[in-house]
């Protein structure tokens, strides 16, 4: 097993919280696990990403090469066009439609969807949307995401839902609830 | 035990459980969580008592560090690299001293300048002060580095420089820890007082004992086992790496290229396995190091002329930026793997300042203000209010280094300009400014420092800053007039008072600060957050 994903979105959106639980279930699958990540000045506000690499083998590299990604998960629509270059041909993009328009010239939303759809395998959705019909607050919307890349993940749903639950248990039964809906209302979009 | 660690929190925690006395740091992107790391421990007693509190600058951090090594005891300093230029007196008179407890010394560089002002690299500092350096190649390497470097730091009586970059610095693995930590040392006093008097005469001899010691660290780099030669099938063509390029390479290594490969994590170079890759035949070494050609330059005096040097000096790797597994690929002769076209409509998403950031509210009235003279100059430091370089403010016309803003606007008042205004913040001016603005002072130069008092150290997230609640007595003390000291709260429903004082303190012929205070939104919303727990 060998999964290459980036991890997109703009600084504060809170894409390494997808990287945490996907982490968490990776860990207790004794899975091999590399996690490069962004600090620093692009948190405010600024693109970011992360390469999380998951495998079965010894990782060596922290960094994921061109090509070479199985899946990128993006909480903005353009930031996931941001990172083809590292997609496999055949890799899947899992991404947010809703646009994050902090900056003048963000190109036209409906090209940006047309950009997207143009690739084979692509699931776009509107995670925010989601996470109210799943009675879960704006904040759980990385979460409906999340759900909605399981099914390449290569993880299986129950494994990853224990890792939800495993990761927000701290917060209390509420929040762990909240969040797993959220989670499901995705993967249900993602499967349909 | 196993943990899911930065490559940061696993040099903090195996600091901790190397015995860790006390780490001393000033907050700098790439290395800042070493710090916290120990800090959350400590208050969450997972571990014992260490001194963690923060640093006013990288100095001041190297030289406590050297007082604890000093009564026996182990010490970590913590910090970007080009904070390494504002340590470097201590830095380097410590590798003369040597050390009594362990001390090891942390640069984290970040080449590609995610978060810096240029790409410096630390093992030339390690070369320079004849000290021994550690480059690991994995967050394992990098926990398992600090029990080795304290051991070796009090075995050969020397400072270690532990080199890591960002993308070791910033990524996370599973490491193993060991069950108990050592426990700390007790205090002792060092044998040889003298060997901490640098007068000319200890001085002369303790050098002479650092140059008499090098071939021992040689021979340690050869012996130890950090480095590690390989003699492959095909041994002409062969390799030298070091760091967390080794990584890059083998994520495209194949075995049956059958290349001699030299990993590197230990300095000084291991003379005698680089003359054995050339024994076993090697005409061409390929040199995949991250950062500066450091190891490319030196290894040409190591190696006969005709033996073929290449890397970043000769294009076969880029001669900046960070490696990646796709150069490292090109530069071992592989094709790139099929990969999409970028995609033409993505714009670029600069960092900016924050929505509801005080700085905001400072730039929108110094800008203002400024646009009412001729030729008006801003000079800018180093903070998230760098960020007004950028749209929409365009308000700053330089940014070089910590402290640089004091200083630079009274040489160029000095050279005749009005208005001259700094722009500094808060932790920034504690760090470096405080003396730039004694300099205004004793001149009398015409002008004005505008600190811009967030209450914290912003652009790292949010540490504390070393003069919050006391920056008026700061500037009182170092002899600014109590009346050109004004206080003033970046608010857009302050902004008419904000201008009168800014065009007051600039027509005020001679040495002004106006301090524009307001809590960061960061960590305003983080403070908000606990009082609602409770």
């Amino acid at each position: 097993m060998k999964k290459d994903i980036i991890l997109a979105g703009v600084g504060g959106q809170g894409i390494l919280s997808i990287a945490t639980v996907i982490g968490e279930a990776a860990l207790q699958e004794g899975l091999y696990l590399k996690q490069a990540e962004v600090h620093g000045m692009s948190q405010r506000g600024g693109d970011v990403q992360s390469n999380l690499r998951l495998s079965s083998e010894p990782i060596m590299s922290d960094l994921i090469p061109k090509g070479g990604a199985d899946l990128i998960i993006s909480l903005e629509p353009m930031e996931a066009l941001r990172y083809v270059e590292y997609l496999k041909p055949d890799g899947w993009i899992v991404t947010s439609s809703v646009p994050f328009l902090n900056i003048p010239n963000y190109p036209d939303l409906e090209q940006v969807l047309a950009r997207i759809k143009a690739y084979k395998n692509h699931v776009l959705l509107d995670v925010e949307a989601l996470a109210k019909e799943a009675g879960a607050p704006a904040q759980a919307a990385n979460m409906v995401l999340l759900g909605a890349a399981i099914p390449m993940l290569g993880i299986d749903h129950d494994k990853m839902i224990a890792g939800v639950a495993r990761v927000f248990a701290r917060k209390g039964e509420t929040i762990v609830n909240t969040n797993i809906n959220a989670v499901e209302k995705g993967y249900a979009f993602s499967v349909r | 035990m196993k943990h899911l660690l930065l490559g940061d929190e696993a040099i903090a925690q195996g600091a901790i459980d190397a015995g860790l006395s006390g780490v001393y740091a000033y907050p700098g992107t790439p290395s800042t969580e070493v710090t916290e790391y120990i800090q959350h421990s400590v208050i969450s007693h997972q571990c014992s008592a260490i001194q963690c509190r923060w640093a006013t600058n990288e100095k001041t951090a190297m030289e406590a560090a050297l007082g604890m090594s000093y009564m026996g005891k182990r010490a970590l300093v913590c910090m970007k690299h080009v904070g390494m230029n504002v340590c470097a007196d201590a830095f380097m008179n410590a590798a003369i001293t040597g050390v009594n407890g362990g001390l090891i010394v942390l640069a984290a560089d970040d080449p590609s300048m995610h978060s810096s002002q240029n790409e410096q690299d630390s093992r030339f500092y390690a070369k320079f002060a004849m000290i021994p350096c550690l480059e690991p190649s994995n967050q394992q390497e990098a926990y398992d580095m600090m029990a080795y470097g304290f051991e070796l730091s009090e075995q050969m009586k020397t400072p270690i420089l532990l080199r890591v970059t960002t993308r070791m610095a910033h990524s996370r693995a599973v490491v193993n820890t060991v069950e108990k930590p050592r426990p700390q040392n007790e205090m002792s006093m060092p044998k040889d007082v003298n060997h901490f008097i640098l007068l000319p005469a200890f001085a002369k001899r303790n050098y002479a004992e650092l140059v008499a010691a090098q071939p021992s660290f040689v021979a340690h780099s050869e012996a130890d086992g950090h480095n590690v030669y390989t003699c492959g099938a095909k041994p002409e063509k062969a390799i030298v790496t070091t760091g967390i390029a080794y990584n890059y390479l083998m994520e495209s290594y194949d075995a049956s290229m059958g290349r001699s490969i030299l990993r590197v994590t230990q300095y000084p170079l291991p003379a005698a396995l680089i003359a054995q890759l050339v024994k076993d035949g090697a005409k061409e070494i390929l040199v995949i190091e991250e950062g500066q050609p450091v190891v490319e330059e030196l290894i040409r005096g190591m190696v006969p002329s005709e033996v073929a040097i290449k890397g970043r000096m000769t294009g076969d790797l880029p001669r900046m930026g960070e490696l990646t597994p796709d150069n490292v690929r090109k530069a071992i002769g592989l094709d790139p793997l099929p990969e999409h076209a970028p995609e033409a409509i993505v714009v670029g998403r600069p960092p900016a300042l924050c929505q509801g950031c005080g700085h905001r509210d400072m730039y929108a009235a110094l800008n203002e203000v400024a646009r009412e003279y001729a030729a008006p100059r801003i000079f800018g430091d180093i903070g998230c209010y760098t960020l007004g370089a950028l749209s929409p403010f365009h308000a700053i016309h330089a940014c070089v280094e910590m402290g640089a803003s004091v200083t630079m606007a009274k040489g160029a008042a000095d050279a005749g300009q009005h208005p001259a205004i700094a722009v500094i913040g808060d932790s920034t001016f504690t760090h470096s400014g405080m003396t730039g603005l004694l300099d205004c002072v004793n001149a009398n130069a015409n002008v004005v420092v505008l600190i811009s008092d967030n209450l914290t150290t912003g652009m790292t997230g949010g540490q504390d800053s070393a003069g919050t609640g006391r920056l008026e007595q700061i500037c009182y003390g170092l002899g600014v007039p109590q009346e050109h000291v004004r206080v003033v709260v970046p608010l857009p429903k302050n902004m008419e008072e904000i201008k009168n004082v800014l065009r007051e303190e600039i027509d005020y012929n001679g040495t002004s600060v106006v301090i524009a205070r307001r809590e960061c939104i960061q960590t305003l919303k983080r403070h908000l957050k606990a009082a609602k727990r409770g």
